[in-house]
């Protein structure tokens, strides 16, 4: 087999290939950012939450006109804002802590989303719901994906200083203006967006895989956040690429192909780092004189 | 003429009070500082002027400046230090007033900024991340937030908490800077030594105002020691503060008429007798 055989021609010879990985390509593009300051704020797992939370929208887009795009992703951009609003809501009038109000909410929208499809559909379905099928993506979802990606990066760069303000010093943002609560929840809706535009891809349970892993695997290598972020756009890049390659040559599933390959930059990453393990345990102890 | 104005204010948590029916005022251009023994309020009195806690009774009276125009420094720990930002990103958070949200920091800001820490012997460290900062230099580099502010009205919550001779020295310094040019700076201290050494007024707290005035008068040990049998004493009352909500109403008609002729206009060294008797009568009360 050629290299070109091996590298090229599965994305050459077939528009789904190549659909897949402009797909998964564009998505990294805000994916990844988004991903690190999901990370620097401590949500990792608020992401995943989200994951779930988009489900039932997602399901009840499906049981109105089927494996539609359209629908399917108005459904869970719905459902996604609904349970990031509420369990904001209750963390703000209530004793409950955010976490545990949404750890409370995202099981609730999924039960429901689980049993929104069984109602309808077949185990296929579902799993097609959960976990997606980057080889089916149309010009339709393609089109979904960019505008998706057009919206959140414009955002970013209109939240940027807002967030970090937030992140950093919260205190001081809420003692110069009233931005934080506002930003904390647009940011909220940039995660439930990026997650809808991965999902028809990824499935709703991988979509964040692509958001955090490249960001997580980031942060072993850089210091600044904006070297995090380009690192982890070209992370999120390399894993789309070699995950479907990797789909295609040994005829596995696409969305968890390039989820694993995130995850093994992750743990070669976290080993070989220049922030790693390795490198902080074995490197000589060199210091300045002052 | 009054900067701050504090009516009848009582500020707490979960309904207990933790500054209880203060009255008086800070004046324009005043450095006070505030002391009191642990849990007597300090740092809850500067939330509740920030604005960031409801009053559960009376207000704050912001006279010719609004909230936002307030530089606050809370206490250190508030700060995400794992953040990756270096001390300039700090630095320029202090911009926020002037530059909003969204405009370029310009060429005239980086100058500004690299004066202000060169006043606070940090020149060079713009590019240092805040991880590698010892506590000191941070709260040097705090410091320099504020100036970049150029707030009318600073306060400061323990500035001075966990943080070295020299860095207190010269962050000290500042201060009196501070109120040479004419701001009112409010500060949350613990060591009476130097607030005799540089603060001209004080206002000792113990959930209830001790003294409040210049501080030669205010800041006895008399007074000192007075103010840590108060919390104390408030301490032992707590428990049936939870259980017996009726009381609230009569507890605070007693006393009231008290604190109103005691502190309202606030001036130091007046007969504050009445608060050795504050637990003893609650008590005999109810």
């Amino acid at each position: 087999m050629s290299l070109y055989d091996l590298l090229l021609a599965p994305f050459m010879q077939f528009g789904f290939m190549a659909r897949a990985l402009a797909g998964a390509v564009i998505l990294s593009l805000s994916a990844g950012p988004v991903g690190v300051f999901l990370m620097l704020r401590r949500m990792s797992l608020t992401g995943d939450a989200m994951a779930h939370a988009i489900l039932p929208g997602a399901a009840a887009g499906f049981l109105v006109s089927g494996l539609a795009i359209l629908p399917m992703t108005l459904g869970g951009f719905a459902a996604g804002l609904i349970v990031a609003v509420l369990s904001g809501l209750v963390s703000r009038f209530t004793i409950q802590r955010e976490d545990n109000s949404l750890a409370a909410f995202y099981l609730i929208s999924l039960a429901l989303g689980v049993m929104l499809v069984s109602l309808k559909g077949s185990n296929v379905d579902l799993m097609h719901v959960l976990f997606g099928t980057v080889l089916a993506l149309n010009n339709d979802a393609l089109l979904m994906i960019g505008a998706i990606v057009t919206v959140s990066l414009v955002a970013l760069a209109l939240l940027w200083r807002p967030l970090v303000a937030e992140c950093l010093d919260p205190t001081f943002l809420r003692s110069v203006s009233g931005a934080g609560q506002p930003v904390h929840l647009l940011f909220l809706a940039l995660v439930v967006i990026n997650l809808v535009g991965g999902f028809q891809a990824l499935g709703t349970l991988l979509a964040v895989g692509l958001m955090m892993l490249p960001a997580a695997a980031a942060r072993f290598w850089v210091r600044s956040l904006e070297a995090m972020c380009a690192l982890a756009i070209a992370i999120s890049v390399v894993s789309s690429y070699l995950g479907l390659l990797v789909s295609y040559h040994l005829s596995v599933a696409s969305g968890p192909a390039i989820i694993l390959v995130a995850g093994a930059i992750y743990v070669l990453s976290m080993l070989f780092g220049s922030r790693g393990l390795v490198s902080s345990h074995l490197r000589p102890r060199r210091h300045r004189i002052a | 003429m009054s900067a701050i104005r504090i009516e009848d204010l009582t500020l707490g948590y979960d309904g207990h009070p933790a500054v209880h029916h203060l009255d008086g005022s800070f004046a324009r251009g005043s450095l006070t500082a505030v002391m009191g023994p642990n849990g007597s309020g300090k740092s809850t009195l500067l939330k509740g002027v920030m604005g960031a806690l409801k009053p559960l009774g009376g207000r704050v009276v912001l006279d010719g400046f609004g909230r936002r125009d307030i530089a606050y420094l809370p206490q250190l720990a508030e700060i995400d230090r794992s953040f990756p930002a270096v001390v300039a990103d700090l630095l320029a958070l202090g911009f926020w007033k002037r530059r909003g949200a969204f405009s370029a920091i310009r060429g005239a800001d980086h100058k500004e900024m690299e004066a202000a820490l060169a006043r606070v012997g940090l020149s060079g460290f713009e590019r240092r991340t805040i991880d590698t900062l010892s506590g000191g230099q941070l709260q040097r580099a705090l410091f320099a937030r504020v100036l970049v502010q150029d707030a009318p009205v600073i306060l400061l919550d323990e500035p001075f908490a966990a943080i070295d001779e020299r860095t207190v020295a010269d962050l000290t310094d500042l201060i009196t800077h501070w109120h040479g040019e004419g701001r009112t700076v409010i500060a949350v201290l613990h060591d009476a030594e130097l607030v005799h050494a540089s603060f001209p007024q004080t206002l000792l707290l113990a959930r209830e105002p001790i003294a409040w005035g210049a501080t030669a008068t205010a800041l006895t040990a008399d007074n000192l020691r007075r103010a840590r049998q108060m919390v104390e004493a408030w301490d032992e009352q707590a428990p049936w503060h939870e259980h017996d909500h009726d009381h609230d109403h009569d507890h605070r008609h007693d006393h009231d008429h008290d604190h109103r002729h005691d502190h309202g206009h606030g001036p130091a060294g007046q007969d504050h007798d009445h608060h050795h008797d504050h637990p003893a009568s609650s008590r005999g009360t109810h």
